[in-house]
C-alpha cells in the first residue's frame, strides 16, 4: 500500500497526532472520560494503522516481535506488583496508602497512576498482537521504496 | 438540560441499529457484513453518548469502529469472503429465538422505568456512594487509619472522573483481572497463530 | 403510552439480543456465527447501560464544582456510575475473545480447507470411518 502517495502523506501526518491522542487519554483519566482502556486502543489503533500502510517489516522495525511480547507481561506485571508491594508494606492487597503512608490521598494517586498505565501498555500490546498474528502472511511483503 | 432531543434522537438511532442487525445477519458476502458492523459500531457509540456514558462511547468506537473491523477483515482474507447459500429460514433456529425473545420480554413487564432517579438501581445508597466517593472501605485492620483525621469523606481528594475512580481504587481487583484475562487472550493469539506453516 | 416511553429501550436491547442469537443455532458458517455473538454482546451492553441512565443527568465526571460540598452532590443529576464501569472493560475483553475466536476459524480453515460447520462435520464422519 505504500506506492499509493495519498496514504502516504495522510498517514505521515496523522499517526503522530493518533499515538498523541491516546497517550492523552491515558494520562488524563482521572480528570475527564478516558483511562487506560480507551487510551490503549486509542495507541493501537496509531500502529495498526502504520503497520498497515508501510507493511510488516516496517512494522518490525519500530516494534520488534520481542518488545511487544514483553511489554504484554510488563503492563500486568505493574498491576500486579503494586498491589503486591501494599501487600508487603503491610496493609491490604491493592490499598494504595501504603504508597505514600504520611498522606493516603497522595498515595492514591500514585498507586491510581501506576495501574492506569499498566492497563494501557497491556490492552495497546495485545490489540497490536492480535493484528500482527491475524494479517500474517496475507499482506505482500515489500522492499521499503 | 439537553434532554427535550434524548427521545427523538434515541428513536432514530434504535431505528437504523436494529435495520443495520438484521442486515448483517442477513448479509451472504462476508466482507459487507463486516463493514455493516463498522457502521453499526460506530452508531453504538452515538448512541453511548446520548446514554451520557463517554468512557463506554470512547471504547465502544476505538474498539468496534477501528480495531474489530480490521481484525474480521484480517481473517476473512484467509477464510473465504462468500458464505454457502442456504435456502429458507431455519425453523428450529427461529422457534428457539422467538421463545427465549418473548421470555426475556415477559421478563421486563414489571421492571422500572429507564430514567427514573428513584429506581433501585440508582437510589442505591452504595451508587450515591460512588458518585460522592464517600464509601466506607473495610473497616481499619491493623490501625494504620486512627492517627488521621477522621473526615466524612474517606479521601482527602476526589478524583474528579468517578467511572475511574470506581474501576481503578474501589474495583482494583476486578479490573486487575480483566486486564488478565487480556493478557491471556494476546498469548493465546501468539500461540495459535504464530509459526504455523500453511498447509494449503 | 407512558409505559411505553419508558419501556421501548429494553426491548430493542432484547430484539438485539436475538437478532444477535439466530446466526449463532443456524447459520452454518463459522465466521457468521462469531459476527452474531458480537451483536448479541452489544445488546447486553444496551441493556445494561439503559439501566443506570438518569433523566435530568448529564455524565459521570465532575468539572471544577467547587461551591458545593461533596456530601451534597445530588445523584439525581448524574448518570449513574456502575454499570458504566463494568461495561467498559466488558468491551475491550469482548474485542479480545473476538480476535481469539476468529484465530480458532483460521486454523480451522487450514486444518480442515473449509469452515462451514457441516462440511466439518462430514469430514469428521468420514475421517472416523
Amino acid at each position: 500500500m505504500s506506492e499509493n502517495l495519498i496514504l502516504r502523506v495522510a498517514s505521515k501526518y496523522m499517526v503522530p497526532f493518533m499515538l498523541v491522542f491516546g497517550l492523552y487519554i491515558i494520562f488524563h483519566g482521572d480528570l475527564s472520560p478516558g483511562g487506560g482502556f480507551q487510551g490503549g486502543v486509542a495507541i493501537a489503533s496509531g500502529f495498526i494503522f502504520y503497520g498497515m500502510v508501510y507493511g510488516k517489516p516496517a512494522m518490525q522495525k519500530i516494534l520488534p516481535r520481542g518488545v511487544t511480547d514483553a511489554l504484554i507481561a510488563i503492563g500486568v506485571l505493574m498491576y500486579a506488583g503494586t498491589g503486591f508491594y501494599c501487600l508487603l508494606a503491610g496493609y491490604r492487597f491493592l490499598d494504595y496508602t501504603a504508597i505514600s503512608p504520611s498522606d493516603p490521598a497522595g498515595g492514591e494517586a500514585w498507586g491510581m497512576t501506576l495501574v492506569e498505565y499498566g492497563v494501557g501498555i497491556t490492552v495497546s500490546m495485545v490489540m497490536v498482537t492480535c493484528y500482527n498474528e491475524i494479517t500474517e502472511g496475507t499482506l505482500p511483503e515489500e522492499a521499503s521504496k | 438540560m439537553f434532554n427535550e432531543f434524548f427521545v427523538p434522537i434515541d428513536l432514530c438511532l434504535l431505528a437504523l441499529i436494529v435495520v443495520l442487525a438484521v442486515a448483517v445477519v442477513q448479509a451472504r458476502n462476508l466482507l459487507a457484513a463486516s463493514m455493516l458492523m463498522s457502521i453499526y459500531s460506530l452508531l453504538m457509540a452515538a448512541i453511548w453518548k446520548n446514554m451520557d456514558s463517554l468512557d463506554v462511547s470512547f471504547t465502544e468506537a476505538a474498539v468496534g469502529a477501528g480495531v474489530s473491523t480490521v481484525l474480521l477483515i484480517g481473517s476473512l482474507v484467509q477464510v473465504g469472503l462468500e458464505e454457502k447459500p442456504r435456502k429458507g429460514v431455519h425453523p428450529a433456529g427461529l422457534a428457539a429465538v422467538v421463545l427465549a425473545g418473548g421470555a426475556l420480554l415477559y421478563g421486563t413487564i414489571d421492571m422500572p422505568g429507564f430514567g427514573d432517579p428513584a429506581s433501585p438501581a440508582n437510589a442505591n445508597p452504595v451508587s450515591i456512594g460512588y458518585i460522592r466517593q464517600d464509601v466506607e472501605k473495610v473497616p481499619d485492620v491493623g490501625g494504620h487509619y486512627k492517627d488521621f483525621k477522621q473526615h466524612h469523606d474517606y479521601f482527602h481528594e476526589h478524583v474528579p472522573n468517578m467511572i475511574t475512580s470506581v474501576i481503578v481504587s474501589y474495583r482494583g481487583y476486578d479490573t486487575m483481572y480483566e486486564t488478565t484475562v487480556i493478557f491471556i487472550a494476546g498469548v493465546s493469539m501468539i500461540l495459535m497463530l504464530r509459526g504455523r506453516r500453511k498447509t494449503t | 403510552m407512558k409505559y411505553l416511553a419508558e419501556h421501548y429501550n429494553y426491548w430493542v436491547a432484547i430484539f438485539l439480543m436475538m437478532v444477535g442469537l439466530y446466526p449463532v443455532i443456524a447459520k452454518t458458517n463459522l465466521v457468521k456465527k462469531i459476527i452474531g455473538l458480537s451483536i448479541f454482546q452489544t445488546g447486553i451492553f444496551l441493556f445494561f447501560v439503559t439501566i443506570g441512565k438518569v433523566k435530568e443527568g448529564t455524565a459521570s465526571v465532575l468539572f471544577n464544582r467547587t461551591d458545593v460540598p461533596w456530601d451534597k452532590w445530588d445523584p439525581a443529576k448524574y448518570t449513574n456510575s456502575i454499570p458504566t464501569a463494568l461495561i467498559l472493560t466488558g468491551i475491550v475483553v469482548s474485542v479480545a475473545t473476538m480476535a481469539v475466536a476468529l484465530a480458532l476459524a483460521v486454523n480451522l480453515k487450514r486444518a480442515y480447507g473449509t469452515i462451514e460447520q457441516d462440511e466439518i462435520d462430514q469430514a469428521d464422519a468420514d475421517d472416523s470411518q
